[in-house]
């Protein structure tokens, strides 16, 4: 990764942290006591928990048939809940394997909950083929292992079987990327842990350095790993399409389907991903690093992956009717107006027309309505996989054999218990492992961090990292020194006193402009100033008034400072009566300390100020 | 455990005074240990003077191992070991082995590079390697030399002038 940073890219990064900052801020959930709504979050799942493995062993115990499946509906909530889950556990793999060979940074600061994610949706998963095939103790025949029965060997020619594979190897894949993840931020908990804690990271930690070979073989590791996750992740739910798409069933036995399957998964788990995070990072205050700008980039997924969804819907009821197949015609207007008919207007309200609001930029960076459409489409991709599996087993060939199909409590109190499951997993994880990936944050940090990058940045950057012909003076870069320096025993050199000075503060960009020329021409040099500066920093100023300063030609802090009073004041008044309680007095002096990137001293008098009025 | 071993080690607040430091002193023939870091620096590697890694082409092997196992393993099984006719197709029905055999690829590959990976740095479970700053893991990158290798007053002058924030000594 290079160390360009574009003006244009929203910082993914905020509150000007330094890499101690980033420590701190992220091992603190794992070092604090729980807070009293994680408490009350792992009651309820374990509670949930709880009650899913009394009607697993319901079922067990009785047999299959406390399940209302019957000679017709051979499938039902069981594996509508299992492709439900694998779906949602795809958005995982994509964020840490595809944007990671996309070189999409704004993965870093979701990823590593992705990945978790993705494990436990797949642990959910994987439990209703095992226990949907009736006696469940005996499922290791599915294995090919040498046994005395000749040894009989499973059917490799059935997707049901490839199934088997895919997901055990999806399963073992992720976590052993996500783990591989983990190791160095287990070893920044260890060294700040003392006694048995210590102990413990040290165990999760593997012994991890920090060496510098260490971390080339960790990054090529990583590397190969989500080269091959890639195509991975697109084979699993591609073989789970295929568990219908090979049979013989109309409105199953059809080509769209592993293209469908699989944008529907990333789309079922970007949604997932999102009502994770957005209760994350409220309850672990990582607002600074799962930013707004992260949600908004997940929402563009969504939106994506929910038309392409759309989009199959559609070619589906196009390619029943343009076939001329009798069967298939049926089979698509029975999902629409037959007896299930609320579950197809459910799915297509929820997939194709719900993240539609997404077009509007400022509805993708709105949280709560994120919140809400993620939880929509939650709804709306359990739907699809009940239309596609019960729906059409419903009513086939054979009017005889129609029949309909409603859950008993044991099968949605199953489905309960791997909510419960899925949640109590989470928020175990949360507890113990850093949900941001410390270190990947960190290396991001002066490419995307918002002191080096955006409209707040304080220090004007220049290229590093991969440059390795420039040669620049020792003490230019900034980096919050929050160690104590003075207690004696080692040396306190000048340069680090500079860096700490620097830290935080506008002589930065003083200090930094003083460059050797191979540097100036080693990359461009990018100024926080380019363009219009982002006026709402004022205090006072809000989105409104900004844009009348603009259409009144006041597009810098610097222009801003310029202007007198009584200037704003006839801007203000001429654009109506509703602006005439806003008092501009201290914009000026305000902007002029913007301009000078004198943050601290804007900060002091923000401070002493009411709503941009002296007091 | 490795006997143990006196070391001097400069730490630096950022990456590229580590960057500078450690080109500094190769030009100067000082021979560093190791380098530590808390995230990975990119840009390291060739002024460190580091190979590029091999563990990629250890995974192409496990992975074309997991192809043969695979593909090898069901044609033995349906041609030899248990010849059955499924919905009248072929016993070698090679385009139904695709699948198998690509997951096998996948999971040898992985398996077998992680684990490599842990045992040619030797790290695993339970490996206690010896601690040279607890802020390594943290915002400080660390070069260390060995002191049975270098002059270790030159060494000192060095991280002195390169900008290091703090310089210390210590037995690991």
């Amino acid at each position: 990764m290079s160390g360009h940073v574009s003006p244009i890219r929203e910082p993914l990064v905020q509150g000007h942290k330094s890499y101690h900052d980033i420590t701190e801020d992220l091992c603190a959930p794992t070092e604090r006591k729980p807070s009293a709504a994680w408490v009350i979050g792992i009651i309820i799942s374990l509670s949930l928990l709880g009650f899913g493995l009394f009607c697993i062993a319901w079922t067990i115990w009785h047999g299959i048939g406390t399940w209302n499946l019957n000679r017709t509906i051979g499938w039902g909530w069981d594996i509508t809940n299992f492709v439900w889950w694998i779906g949602i556990g795809h958005a995982g793999t994509l964020i840490s394997a595809i944007l990671l060979l996309f070189r999409q940074k704004w993965r870093t600061g979701v990823n590593r909950a992705a990945e978790a994610m993705t494990i436990f949706a797949v642990i959910c998963a994987a439990l209703f083929p095992g226990i949907h095939v009736g006696r469940a103790w005996v499922v290791f025949y599915f294995f090919p292992y040498p046994n005395t029965r000749g040894p009989l060997w499973p059917n490799f020619n059935s997707p049901l079987l490839w199934d088997l594979f895919a997901i055990s190897t999806y399963f073992t894949v992720s976590l052993l990327f996500w783990y591989t993840g983990l190791v160095p931020d287990f070893a920044t908990v260890r060294d700040r842990a003392k006694g048995f804690r210590r102990k413990i990271y040290n165990f999760l930690s593997f012994g991890w350095t920090g060496s510098a070979k260490h971390w080339q073989r960790w990054e090529a590791l990583c590397l190969v790993l989500a080269g091959i996750a890639t195509p991975l992740v697109l084979s699993v739910h591609t073989i789970v399409s295929f568990d219908f798409a090979t049979s013989v069933i109309p409105g199953w036995h059809t080509t769209i389907f592993p293209p469908y399957f699989v944008a529907g998964a990333i789309f079922s788990g970007f949604a997932m991903v999102l009502t994770l995070m957005i209760i994350t990072r409220k309850l672990f205050n990582l607002e600074n690093y799962i930013t707004i700008g992260h949600i908004e980039s997940m929402n563009k997924v969504i939106l994506v992956t929910g038309t392409i969804v759309g989009v199959a819907y559609l070619t589906e009821l196009f390619i029943a009717w343009y076939s001329g197949y009798v069967y298939e015609q049926f089979a698509f207007f029975n999902r629409a107006v037959g007896p299930y008919w609320w579950s197809y207007f459910g799915m297509m309200f929820c997939n194709v027309i719900s993240p539609q609001v997404f077009w509007k930029r400022s509805w993708r960076r709105n949280i709560a309505l994120t919140f809400f459409v993620s939880i929509v489409i939650n709804i709306g991709m359990w739907f699809e996989r009940f239309v596609i599996i019960a729906t059409t087993l419903a009513r086939e060939y054979l009017p005889s054999s129609w029949s309909y199909y409603s859950p008993t409590w044991v099968e949605i109190g199953i489905f309960i218990g791997t909510i419960g499951l899925f949640f109590t997993l989470y928020l175990v994880f949360a507890r113990v492992a850093p949900v941001v990936a410390i270190a990947e944050v960190k290396s991001i940090l002066k490419t995307a961090g918002d002191q080096y990058t955006g409209p707040d940045a304080i220090h004007s950057h220049h290229g590093h990292g991969d440059h390795h012909d420039h040669s620049h003076a020792m003490g230019l870069a900034a980096n919050t020194d929050h160690h104590d320096h003075s207690d004696g025993g080692h040396l306190d050199l000048s340069s680090s006193t500079a860096s700490s000075a620097i830290a935080s503060s506008a002589v930065a960009e003083e200090t930094v402009s003083i460059e050797t020329e191979s540097e100036a021409a080693d990359g461009p040099r990018i100024r926080s100033t380019v363009g219009p500066d982002d006026l709402k920093k004022i205090e006072g100023i809000g989105p409104k008034i900004s844009e009348l300063l603009n259409a009144g030609g006041i597009n810098t802090f610097a222009e801003l400072a310029d202007t007198s009073v009584e200037r704003l004041k006839t801007i203000l008044t001429e654009a109506g009566s509703r602006y005439q309680s806003h008092d501009p007095g201290s914009w000026p002096e305000q902007a002029s300390l913007a301009r000078d990137g004198k943050w601290e001293e804007l900060k002091d008098l923000q401070d002493r100020l009411d709503g941009g009025k002296f007091v | 455990m490795a006997k143990s071993k006196d070391i001097i080690y400069g730490l630096y607040n950022d990456e590229e005074h580590l960057i500078e430091a450690v080109r500094a002193a190769r030009a100067d023939h000082l021979e560093i240990m190791d380098v530590y870091t808390p995230f990975p620096v990119h840009g390291l590697d060739p002024v460190l003077g580091l190979s590029e890694s091999r563990l990629h082409i250890a995974g192409f092997v496990y992975g074309m191992l997991g192809t043969l196992t695979a593909f090898l393993g069901m044609t033995w099984i349906f041609t030899k070991d248990w010849p059955i006719i499924f919905g009248g197709k072929p016993y070698w029905s090679v385009p139904a082995f695709i699948p198998i055999t690509f997951e096998l690829t996948v999971l040898f590959a992985s398996i077998g590079m992680v684990v490599t990976f842990y045992i040619i740095n030797g790290l695993g479970p339970g490996v206690v390697n010896p601690t040279i700053d607890l802020r390594i893991t943290d915002d400080k990158f660390c070069i260390a030399f060995d002191k049975s290798e270098v002059d270790t007053s030159k060494v000192e002058s060095f991280l002195r002038g390169s900008g290091a924030s703090e310089i210390h000594s210590k037995t690991i």
